[in-house]
């Protein structure tokens, strides 16, 4: 596969059908790849099950440039490029998509295979492409879940805690948090162009976390400002340096969007409104009126 | 020479933290191990055998958020309450000898010319346990930068062999602390074991993928332009993302940021770790001297491998711990940039 | 509070004593302490001070008084940023903090001494050489020769014209970027300007201005056969703490909080171009 995926990029490299190629390079090590731009050989090219990065956020930085990208995307990675799209952060006559299969990804700890796959993998649905222009060993994806709801069980768990331990929990967690914002660079949706957290204008700016309260701010502020429009791609997860279970906080709000307004998946089409932006005085109203009424 | 049961460890830091002393070791939580304050909670989960904690000993030196002063204005009157400075002793345990150089290399900033009081009053109260790595891993490349991770410095030395710590005390400091907890020590003389595991460490450590020579002779001073300009930055930094990740778990990354809470009543002023991979680092009111991730990117391994080494007689600003070849989400890392310049253009 | 573990993050409390509005954007603020024991501190001409209102933010200016003023120091601010607009709104009798004296200043008791000096400014990079030149003329006999070429976009943007119309006044050429009404005095950029007064090259200059203009009057003054060993000028980046540890402000290995802000114009070829 990723020797199809090579010749493909070289012979729209070498035809000139596109600028430029966004695909994985090797590292020094075979399990520490990085998200790379070709634009002349792809010799260094990549693709295999330690190519994590959804290459679909990279796509926001080359809009502005010249000509067209062909990206890889993995199944999952196709529904933030549509969710860029629909916010008209990329375009789609910008860059030709490729989507090539997955197995999953492995997690790597000091250069080695823990034997484990990305929390996302462990769950994963997405197993079509939502957006291409050509598929490459599509066949490959195999679904790890069965049962679509598996996704859900650790919220169901938090859900099921008592107000004193679910805050107990989430203190606990967000007390790790070295404000790298990693989770946020990674993040397609995070996409302002100043963070509020970034301003010196406003008071939210903060680089470190000074008090317990502010600890909490960014975290939960990311996830409201997300909701609706995360695509559960785990990559605020996976960049963690401080394993902070990010993923629960997006994931809480699609599990409620689901209840609340119906079964809705951020990424799926570009089409469809989102149901926090597709207000309807008659359908609609406070989360909480609606939860009201069941 | 002493010895001390790994399973007697608890009861050595419950003694010193009964007098008086913070005790900070590595402790696992989940998967991540870290350096956390010792208490009776965390003995069943203290971890000696992981190698690298997330965050670094540097937590303890240069807190990532440092209170300078409370101040208030009234009537137009400004009054300043300054924090004081730190007066407990403590123990950091355990820090791996990378980080032990890394804490050099913090002291030979903040130590000198001025010296920073904050610093100077925090690293006066410490007292640094290292502990041999017995069992270095992949991502290590501290021997490049001459440090033997069989012969750890600081004040006192710990190597763990068969679940038993043989400690040696190595400076004053060190064997006020070794006096201090001498009853729960044993007399040792097993220089022999001592040695067989530095010997099996360092032929470890040959072996590593990394300990093949990185080209550091690259990165000279006299090169500085030349390494400046190269054109090879810009796509060493197109996978980066601008978060600071690299530079927060980085043991010797030392930059810092002077900020104002509004707390109300009072506004705090502090200090807290900063990043020059972000874009507001050196954003003034008429522009932006590192405009674009490239020069930000490129500030920061110019900083460790040229700028810190002209400034600190060729001391170079990176120990080898690895820590971000493990943690970048892009999985950049200064090896990476390293070896990129190892032909020359 | 804590005074003899005084570190150099702790500032001074300073009183507002005086406020001159200089043009639509600028004013000159003196300081003392608040404590009445006069200056915060002494100073050398081309030194800094952090000054800052706890709440608003702290940032680095340069001292416009002499050190030979041993009454007050002074500051000409450009209200620009959060924190200077902040200063602008304040009265006489608000107090500020203040911290310093940063940086190496312009070498007016070795390099200079003895020389023709040649100083050339443009908007408020003048607020700098203000301080050099009341040095020099109130040691008027260490020096020889003294001209100012001083512009700014327009003739009510001109600083100090107190001091322009007075102590300057024969010593001092004018230029105003555009022609205006009733400005009768010469049009055009400093770097031009300076070229059509084609001044000898047996003085030593001292450019203080936007970057841009710094760059075009080297440029200028090179092809009036001056060597850079002959030029000073200052340079301004983003600081936090002003004595080379908060790393920001490093231009290659140099801090221009520390090794600056003063560089003799040869030094810059040995830096980066990240300025």
């Amino acid at each position: 596969m990723q020797e199809l995926m090579k010749a493909k990029a070289q012979e729209m490299l070498s035809n000139g059908s596109v600028t430029r190629v966004l695909a994985w390079k090797k590292g020094d090590f075979e399990t520490n790849p990085e998200p790379a731009f070709f634009t002349k050989h792809v010799d260094d090219m990549v693709y295999n099950q330690y190519c994590a990065t959804n290459l679909s956020n990279f796509m926001v930085g080359v809009e502005k440039e010249e000509g067209k990208t062909l990206v890889f995307l993995k199944p999952c990675d196709t529904f933030s490029f549509n969710q860029l799209l629909k916010e008209n952060r990329i375009s789609r006559d910008k860059a030709y998509i490729i989507g090539v299969g997955c197995e999953g990804v492995k997690v790597i700890d000091e250069m080695q295979e823990t034997g484990a796959l990305l929390e996302k993998c462990n769950v994963c649905t997405k197993i079509k492409h939502m957006v291409y222009d050509e598929l490459i060993g599509e066949d490959v994806t195999r679904r790890v879940t069965d049962d679509p709801l598996t996704r859900f069980k650790d919220i169901e768990a938090i859900e099921k805690m008592d107000a004193g331990e679910r805050f107990a929990f989430w203190q606990g967690e967000f007390s790790k948090c070295i404000r790298c914002n990693a989770c946020r660079n990674a993040c397609p949706p995070c996409g302002c162009k100043k963070c509020v957290f970034d301003n010196d204008n406003y008071d939210t700016a903060q680089k470190a976390n000074v008090t317990t309260f502010e600890e909490q701010m960014f975290h939960i502020i990311r996830a409201y400002h997300v909701a609706g429009r995360c695509t559960d791609c785990g990559e605020c997860t996976r960049v963690c340096p401080q394993d902070i279970p990010l993923h629960l906080l997006n994931r809480k709000f699609i599990k409620d969007i689901n209840a609340l307004y119906g079964e809705f998946q951020a990424g799926a089409d570009i089409e469809t409104l989102g149901p926090l932006t597709d207000f309807n005085i008659d359908q609609d109203a406070e989360p909480s009126i609606v939860y009201d009424r069941g | 020479m002493y010895k001390i049961d790994k399973d007697n460890l608890p009861e050595l830091f419950k003694f010193l933290t009964k007098n008086g002393t913070d005790v900070f070791a590595p402790v696992r939580k989940g998967n991540q191990v870290n350096f956390e304050s010792f208490t009776d909670e965390v003995a069943s989960t203290l971890d000696l055998d992981t190698l690298k904690t997330v965050r670094s000993p540097k937590d303890f030196v240069l807190p990532q958020v440092e209170h300078l002063f409370d101040a208030t204005i009234e009537n137009k009157q400004i009054k300043l309450e300054t924090s004081p400075l730190a007066d407990k002793p403590y123990v950091i345990f355990g820090v791996r000898p990378c980080d032990v150089k890394g804490i050099e290399v913090l002291d030979n900033v903040y130590l000198k010319d001025p010296v920073d009081k904050f610093y100077q009053a925090r690293r006066a109260q410490g007292v640094i346990i290292s502990l041999a790595c017995t069992n270095p891993q992949q991502t290590c490349f501290c021997k490049s930068f001459n440090i033997d991770a069989a012969n750890p410095q600081g004040d006192i030395a710990i190597w763990l062999i068969n679940d038993s710590l043989n400690w040696k005390s190595l400076t004053d400091k060190g064997a006020n602390l070794t006096t201090q907890v001498k009853h729960l020590l044993q007399e040792s003389s097993d220089i022999d074991e001592v040695e067989a595991c530095q010997k099996d460490i360092q032929l470890k450590i040959d072996a590593l993928p990394y300990s093949r020579g990185l080209p550091l002779d690259k990165f000279t001073p006299d090169k500085l332009l030349e390494i400046f300009n190269d054109a090879r930055w810009d796509e060493l930094s197109k996978a980066c993302i601008a978060c600071g990740t690299c530079t927060f778990i980085c043991p010797t990354c030392q930059c810092y940021d002077v900020k104002d809470y509004d707390a109300g009543k009072k506004v705090k002023r502090y200090r807290c770790w900063d990043s020059c991979m972000y874009s507001d680092f050196t954003l003034m009111a008429h522009g932006n001297s590192r405009n674009t991730q490239k020069e930000r990117f490129r500030q920061r391994y110019m900083h460790k491998l040229v700028y810190h080494p002209d400034k600190h007689h060729g001391e170079f600003s990176c120990v080898g711990c690895g820590r971000c070849v493990n943690k970048c989400p892009s999985s950049l890392n200064i090896v990476k940039v390293i070896k990129s310049f190892e032909v020359d253009n | 509070m804590c005074c003899s573990t005084h570190d150099e993050l702790i500032p001074q409390i300073g009183v507002i004593t005086a406020i001159k509005t200089e043009t639509s954007d600028v004013k000159t603020f003196s300081v003392v302490l608040a404590d009445g024991k006069g200056k915060a501190f002494e100073h050398m001409p081309g030194q800094c001070a952090m000054l800052s209102v706890p709440g608003i933010g702290e940032a680095m200016f340069s001292i416009t008084s002499s050190p030979t003023n041993t009454e007050c120091m002074e500051f000409a601010i450009k209200a620009c940023g959060k924190l200077t607009d902040y200063l602008h709104t304040l009265e006489v009798g608000n107090q500020i903090t203040i911290r310093g004296p940063y940086g190496k200043p312009f070498p007016v008791d070795d390099v200079l001494k003895g020389q023709n000096i040649l100083f050339i400014a443009g908007g408020i990079g003048f607020a700098p050489v203000r301080s050099v030149i009341n040095y020099v003329l109130d040691k008027r006999e260490n020096y020889g020769d003294i001209d100012i070429v001083y512009g700014a976009r327009s003739a009510s943007d001109l600083v100090f014209q107190d001091e322009i119309n007075t102590r300057y006044k024969n010593d001092i050429h004018l230029t105003v970027d555009r022609q205006e009404e009733g400005w009768t005095g010469n049009v055009g950029f400093v770097p031009a300007y300076l070229k059509e007064l084609g001044f000898k090259t047996d003085k030593t200059a001292i450019v203080c201005g936007p970057l841009i203009m710094i760059k075009f009057v080297l440029a200028a003054l090179l092809e009036m056969g001056f060597k850079k060993e002959q030029v000073f000028t200052t340079l301004e980046l983003r600081m936090k703490c002003g004595f080379g540890k908060c790393g920001r402000c490093n231009i290659g290995s140099k801090y221009v909080c520390k090794d600056g802000p003063v560089f003799r114009c040869d030094e810059l070829d040995t830096i980066p171009d990240e300025y």
